[in-house]
């Protein structure tokens, strides 16, 4: 009888709707959590862009802080602000997924960017999430500007599987502070972005030059990429918020 | 009648719930046929998560877990199993299991999903758990098959630990992410490649094997 086609396919069935129920319900009950849990973690990338985690510890008043500090917008690659997508949903920027607009053109995309205010409301940083390869898999980051929309004030960078202790070391704190006071433009009013160099010197590096990792030339070369695309996609709107910055100084 | 032919039954020798036999079925797997160094299996998740203690900690208990579970679900329906589709109900249970503790991970602890991610989910492929059901727990009660799931999950656990412990010790400088070296006073420690790659899981494999067959005199035939 166990041998049989019917037991066999009895069997099988019974076992599929257990597992596939005991699954479903974990799923289900586990998502709301699961999202919470990547919405602190995107907050939290935000944040260190500005400021040191470490001072605050549970994850509601690193929501907190989040909810009473950022505002945040969507724009186009003409730097124009959009609110509603193409079937008139209202676009919330810390939803976008930054990976599958990654794959469109750059003129389709949408842009999410964040903007860090002081105590007064007053725009403090901008910061700027972007998207691209490292050498296995993706790689992604924020990149906080300064008022003059110039100066790197602090990047965040995130990683898929890039070799740990080699290109992975882009999402430590040493790597990235190496890009703290850097510069996106030259005297001349040029883009010139930041470009991570091959090998680990640390030397004294140009405004437009970051100290590479050793033996993790592709990553770097991946984060060059990236910011060099992703500062050219946001120039309209870095170049206007530089002159209207201007202006009011 | 009934009541003498029970009388004159022998008693049914309960067997200690701790008998030697059992905690040989803990022990062995330990040690004498660890699954890693012996069985020579789990070998690939072995490589890829061992960079750093921490993982490998999170990494060695989902595995635990996973076959001590798998075993006892198999063992509970052994005798309900049609053989011939054996293979794939063991790896529905496996899957299963696998795929609650990656959900767990990313509800409960994001941070080591993102590190874990990709090779929780390989435990499904990895042949310690497929082996163990297959060996043991479709021929086994379950209470001795969650015997042999806790010895063989802790023989592939300590093995990576110990693994790891040299390989982010050397690799890193730090031992669970706190810089031994810095906290010595050797501030420049440079971080070793060779260690971080995965070429030095093999080096340290290979030492562990190596020391391990000294010393209980185990030859390959």
């Amino acid at each position: 009888m166990m041998q049989s086609n019917n037991y066999i396919l009895l069997f099988t069935g019974i076992m599929t709707i257990v597992l596939g129920g005991l699954l479903s319900f974990t799923s289900t009950y586990l998502q709301p959590l699961q999202k919470k849990q990547i919405d602190l973690d995107t907050k939290k990338k935000i944040l260190a862009t500005v400021t040191s985690l470490s001072d605050f510890q549970t994850p509601d008043e690193i929501l907190n802080l989040y909810d009473q500090r950022f505002v945040s917008k969507v724009i186009n690659l003409q730097g124009e602000e959009i609110k509603v997508d193409e079937e008139g949903n209202p676009l919330v920027a810390e939803e976008i997924n930054i990976q599958k607009n990654y794959k469109l053109a750059p003129e389709k995309r949408k842009y999410p960017i964040f903007i860090y205010q002081n105590e007064k409301s007053e725009p403090e940083s901008y910061i700027f999430p972007m998207f691209g390869n490292g050498l296995w898999d993706w790689i992604s980051v924020y990149v906080a500007l300064s008022g003059d929309m110039n100066t790197i004030l602090g990047v965040s960078f995130d990683h898929k599987a890039e070799t740990p202790g080699l290109g992975a070391r882009i999402a430590s704190s040493e790597v990235q502070d190496r890009f703290k006071a850097k510069k996106i433009f030259d005297e001349t009013g040029q883009l010139q972005s930041v470009r991570m160099l091959r090998g680990e010197k640390g030397l004294p590096l140009g405004p437009h030059e970051v100290d590479g990792m050793s033996g993790a030339t592709l990553t770097g070369r991946g984060v060059t990429q990236m910011l060099k695309s992703y500062f050219s996609c946001y120039a309209a709107y870095i170049l206007k918020k530089k002159r209207e910055n201007k202006s009011v100084r | 009648m009934s009541e003498t032919a029970t009388l004159v039954a022998p008693p049914k020798v309960r067997e200690a719930l701790l008998s030697r036999r059992r905690r040989g079925i803990v022990k062995d797997p330990l040690n004498e046929d660890n699954p890693i160094t012996v069985q020579v299996l789990g070998i690939c998740s072995a490589l890829a998560v061992t960079v750093k203690l921490e993982p490998t900690l999170v990494m060695g208990i989902a595995v635990i877990f996973v076959i001590v579970f798998s075993n006892l679900i198999i063992s509970l329906v052994r005798n309900l199993v049609p053989t011939r589709v054996r293979i794939i109900v063991q790896l529905s249970v496996i899957a299963t299991l696998v795929t609650l503790v990656s959900e767990v991970l990313k509800a409960y602890y994001y941070d080591m999903y993102k590190v874990l991610g990709a090779f929780v989910g390989l435990i499904i492929t990895n042949c310690i758990v497929m082996g163990r059901l297959e060996a043991f727990a479709l021929a086994n009660r379950p209470y001795e098959s969650i015997l042999d799931g806790v010895g063989s999950g802790l023989g592939y656990a300590w093995v990576i630990l110990l693994v790891a412990f040299f390989r982010e010790l050397l690799g890193s400088g730090s031992v669970f992410g706190w810089k031994v070296f810095h906290a010595a006073g050797w501030e420049s420690f440079p971080a070793n490649g060779l260690m971080v790659d995965s070429i030095g899981a093999f080096l340290v494999l290979g030492f562990i094997i190596w020391v391990q067959r000294a010393q209980n005199g185990y030859v390959e035939n």
